[in-house]
């Protein structure tokens, strides 16, 4: 399967799941929102420009706006993941390039450990971000600082309870 | 000349982000200005699909809640019919009823047409409900919307063919005004963005009397909403040191958010005149205040 349709199923499967099981979960707590959607820009492969990472990230985001009805709200936050992305991954990468031939970040291709850093930092900018946002517009800061690392901590749970029950084949990167 | 576009392609990445970051917030705040998700359009009919898809499935388990609201509400409604109520002979001497009860007199205000609802979330700030009517069907911007056993959940902000967007209660920039049952005092419902159960009740004078337990109808002055449907009860007086003359009330919303089905889209059919009085008002005062009478 190439890259292109197997980035494009998961585009779907990640938006409906976002949208028909996690969204639609009854209301845990009011400073919970479990995330999960945005893993799909987390995996998005190495080799696409940068800028169609960001245009990815938009458009993303704003599917799921259009399932929400805020608009512009989601779009922000990804394309904010999606610029700061490749700079996470030029720090954690393994400096010593023969190691490093994978075409993904996995927990496997840039260790456990960077990995969970990579996805500790996009996670919290995400939400950041969104709760930046909502704070804007209406609400005490503290209950939102709360929200922030209430609704961080479910998403990483979420993120490696992912990794762990769906460990993706690691393809190696080719010269073709 | 040449610098410039040597920036430009040096920091192409960065001005682009900076321009997707600058649509989605521009997107983002004109929007929510008017508390409205409009734009949608074609994407609210894309969406729509799904939602429907996913709300066929998800409506059988909830049947059996569905079908005692309406089973209450057909109840009351029944109470209502002409037969239950008979006439005493009182013809003795004749009395005029000043009120007609024949159709002569009586006109229709309120148009209620049924939907379905076809997504629902109640996990944002600012949630918003999709109908799977739309301006097909002959649903407006501004109408109120109410669960399927009378009770208030929203209003309709935006429309498309077939799919309307809600905007429910539990959405931190609605107003609603409601009153209490009991005194008729009228204030606003609004929501804090915290627990979906509970609604805020504000501007109620302290000299009304209230009590846990009361309930809050929907106010007779609304223009979208019909009158005296339930909106809660109210749970807790909160102490508000900020105002002396106003309560702040705890209510528990009667709609059931997290389970939304069947509602009733309200029509109000004197919204246009009513609304075209209060404007034409406005611009009579207006002129009298420039000529000095």
């Amino acid at each position: 399967m190439s890259d292109l349709l197997k980035n494009i199923i998961r585009f779907f499967i990640f938006i409906l799941v976002q949208v028909y099981v996690l969204f639609k979960i009854p209301h845990l707590h009011r400073l919970i929102t479990p995330y999960l959607y945005f893993l799909f820009i987390l995996w998005l492969p190495f080799s696409i420009p940068r800028f169609w990472q960001l245009v990815i990230g938009f458009l993303t985001g704003l599917t799921l706006d259009f399932f929400t009805g805020q608009l512009g709200f989601h779009a922000a936050a990804c394309t904010l993941i999606a610029y700061v992305r490749p700079f996470v991954i030029n720090i954690l990468s393994p400096k010593d390039s023969s190691e490093f031939n994978y075409r993904e970040p996995s927990p496997r291709a840039l260790g456990w450990t960077p990995y969970a850093i990579y996805a500790l930092v996009l996670t919290f900018l995400h939400h950041g971000y969104l709760v930046f946002l909502q704070w804007l517009s209406f609400g005490n800061l503290v209950s939102y600082l709360i929200k922030l690392v209430a609704t961080t901590g479910i998403s990483l749970l979420l993120i490696f309870t992912v990794e762990l029950l769906f460990p993706r084949k690691l393809r190696y990167r080719t010269n073709a | 000349m040449r610098n410039i576009f040597l920036f430009i392609r040096r920091y192409f990445t960065f001005l682009s982000f900076l321009a997707l970051q600058f649509f989605a917030l521009s997107l983002l705040f004109r929007f929510n200005k008017y508390h409205r998700a409009v734009g949608l359009g074609k994407a609210n009919e894309i969406t729509g699909w799904f939602n429907s898809k996913y709300a066929n499935v998800d409506q059988y388990f909830h049947l059996k809640k569905e079908s005692d609201r309406i089973h209450k509400m057909n109840d009351s409604l029944l109470n209502l019919l002409k037969e239950n109520f008979m006439k005493r002979d009182t013809s003795v001497n004749a009395v005029t009823d000043s009120i007609p009860y024949d159709t002569l007199g009586h006109y229709r205000r309120y148009y209620y047409r049924e939907a379905e609802v076809v997504s629902n979330s109640f996990n944002f700030d600012k949630n918003y409900i999709q109908l799977n009517r739309g301006s097909r069907q002959g649903v407006k911007d501004n109408m109120g919307v109410l669960n399927s056993d009378g009770s208030l959940v929203g209003i309709v902000v935006n429309v498309s063919e077939n799919f309307s967007q809600v905007m429910s209660l539990l959405h931190v920039d609605n107003r609603v005004s409601a009153m209490m049952k009991r005194s008729g005092n009228s204030g606003t419902i609004s929501w804090d963005g915290s627990n979906p159960l509970y609604l805020t009740l504000k501007n109620i004078p302290k000299s009304d009397s209230v009590a846990v337990g009361d309930t809050v109808l929907t106010s007779e002055y609304s223009l979208s909403f019909p009158p005296r449907h339930l909106i809660g009860t109210v749970v807790a007086i909160l102490t508000d040191k900020s105002s002396s003359t106003f309560y702040t009330l705890k209510i528990k919303a009667a709609a059931n958010f997290q389970n939304l089905h069947h509602v009733f889209v309200v029509e109000n059919l004197d919204r246009d005149e009513q609304e075209k009085l209060d404007k034409e008002t406005k611009k009579k005062i207006e002129e009298s205040k420039k000529t000095g009478r």
